[in-house]
């Protein structure tokens, strides 16, 4: 606070000794850094997509097997947010809120599937539910098949939003409510529930923009069978093999526009539950 | 039941069996599930793997094309995560420490890569690099091949693992303040001699798990460098793309040895992050 205020009496810029010279040029190089990598390349998917003008775009996203392909993506991206929330959630609480032999060993797991990489999160889940399944499990090739690779790849999204939050509720909110003889799942859904909807969206929101781009886990397992478990990154790959890049831009913007949305909309969702939480 | 709970005030109810059964419940869903999603698969890989012994998976990744597969993914990783850690410092000071128009798109821009799926990553380049992208030409004709060759695999790894060590710093950066900085700068230090001493080691664990998570997708990465390297055996092929040619071809005690060494790298990196998330704490 105090150095707070030493800045209001001092001079501007005397504080940190960065002229303005090198500021411009750190912000400069951020940018250009920033354009080559990212924004140019993005810049050429657009143009790419538009070239042949938007009668062509539009044929490309409204091919039969484009659709297909983009319905499944969406259809199972919302089946695993909604299993997500419900799973994430009380993993999440399991690991705050008990105790039981292993519990830091399974805790730090949940990280893995960030630090695995797709393709072996793919062979790994065909291991055990592929077609020499031990268990007796097949799921290989199968719409089933692509629901489980994106459960596994998005685990960690829910699980650790909710677990800082959880760690931060104030207990004695709960206390208060079974004191005043209100049941454990009037406690979860009326006190609970409500601190946590905030952190669970973010979770979600991630998870779903996660696995519209879904590729690596999805490519093994799914047998990429057109109109049955193609997904729309396997069909993007398809079309750049087979030398149609306009095609697969059109797609891509699609899918792009899908999860920007999808970020968008749950940015707000989220806004609109934190002030009603309150 | 009231006055037992407000002598034990940090465990509401627990005593109550029914509510013990109700935690147990909830525990074994929670362990099922993550054991049925990730424990016993991984575990499974490991097991088949060596099943038939040591031998075959140490042919499978000492055969040339393994060995060539492991040090080009090294490559990728070291050139893609210090040029992305250099980018991440620098890009969080700005964003943290500086004002100026246009900063909500430049942060808003610095997560799209988390957001695209690495296919279009890869399509993104070949529109650029390629032979009949926006520049793949020009630079063709001077010599220079990007797209099926090393350059366009590591630009592919430089995208993908971009955002990581800027999003890991930014809070860190935030929380320290720049009280330090303005000290050292009014006790005489140049610009240099403050981020050196000051700003550098006061966000070191936050820069270190930037880092380890830069890694780890880098390693990894797969769909955005199948796009770019043209997946020529023995040339432009990567650890994780060697797994996938194996599995095609039928060999799977070579696609599972291969997996191995990136499961245990991944294991690693899980290691080193709990670590550093804990110094980051004590810190």
């Amino acid at each position: 606070m105090a150095a707070n205020d030493a800045t209001v009496t001092s001079p501007p810029r005397v504080g940190i000794r960065s002229p303005v010279g090198s500021e411009v040029l750190s912000r400069g190089v951020v940018t250009l850094w920033l354009s080559v990598i990212v924004l140019i390349p993005l810049a050429a998917v657009v143009e790419h997509s538009l070239q042949d003008g938007l009668g062509e775009f539009w044929e490309a996203i409204t091919e039969p097997e484009a659709i297909a392909a983009i319905r499944l993506t969406v259809i199972s991206s919302l089946i695993i947010v909604a299993i997500n929330a419900a799973m994430g959630t009380l993993i999440a609480w399991v690991l705050v809120r008990d105790e039981f032999p292993g519990k830091r060993i399974v805790n730090s797991l949940i990280d893995l599937p960030f630090a695995l990489p797709t393709i072996v999160a793919g062979l790994t889940l065909l291991a055990l539910y592929g077609e020499n399944s031990p268990i007796g499990v097949s799921m290989a090739y199968t719409k089933a098949a692509v629901v489980l690779a994106l459960l596994f790849v998005t685990l960690p999204f829910v699980v650790r939003a909710v677990q800082p939050v959880l760690l931060e509720v104030d207990r004695e909110m709960e206390e208060a409510a079974a004191s005043l003889g209100a049941s454990r799942r009037r406690i979860f859904r009326s006190v609970l529930l409500p601190n946590l909807t905030p952190a669970i969206v973010a979770g979600c929101a991630l998870a779903f923009a996660r696995a519209l781009g879904e590729y690596g886990s999805l490519v093994l397992i799914t047998g990429n069978v057109p109109f049955d478990t193609q997904v729309a990154s396997v069909y993007i790959f398809g079309r750049i093999e087979s030398d149609a890049p306009a095609s697969a831009a059109a797609v891509s913007v699609l899918l792009l526009f899908l999860s920007v949305l999808a970020l968008m909309a749950l940015n707000l969702i989220s806004k609109w539950s934190s002030r009603h939480a309150r | 039941m009231r006055g037992d709970r407000r002598k034990r005030p940090a465990r509401p109810g627990a005593p109550d069996s029914a509510h013990r059964v109700q935690r147990y419940g909830l525990r074994v869903a929670a362990v099922g599930y993550l054991a049925a999603l990730l424990i016993v698969p991984v575990a499974i890989i490991f097991v088949r793997t060596f099943e038939d012994g040591l031998g075959p998976p140490i042919d499978a990744i000492t055969s040339p094309e393994g060995r060539h597969a492991f040090w080009l993914t090294l490559v990728c990783v070291a050139v893609a995560v210090p040029l992305n850690t250099i980018f991440g410092v620098l890009a969080a000071l700005v964003l943290v420490r500086q004002k100026f128009r246009g900063k909500a798109i430049v942060n808003t821009l610095i997560d799209l890569p988390f957001a695209i799926s690495p296919v279009v990553i890869g399509l993104s380049l070949l529109l650029v690099y390629g032979i009949d992208g926006w520049i793949g030409g020009d630079l063709q004709e001077a010599g220079i091949k990007v797209i099926f060759s090393t350059p366009g695999m590591i630009l592919a790894t430089i995208f993908v693992s971009l955002p990581f060590v800027v999003r890991e710093t930014m809070p860190v950066l935030q929380e320290v303040g720049n009280e330090q900085e303005q000290a050292a700068s009014t006790l005489g230090a140049s610009g240099w001699q403050t981020f050196w001493r000051i700003t550098l080691p006061s966000i070191r664990w936050g820069v270190t798990y930037g880092v380890i998570l830069a890694t780890a997708r880098a390693l990894g990465e797969f769909g955005a460098v199948s796009v770019v390297s043209g997946r020529i055996s023995g040339e432009t092929e990567t650890l994780p793309l060697f797994v996938e040619k194996q599995f095609a071809n039928f060999d799977l005690a070579g696609a599972y040895a291969a997996a191995i060494v990136l499961a245990l790298i991944a294991l690693a990196v899980l290691l080193s992050m709990n670590l550093s998330r804990r110094k980051e704490r004590s810190a």
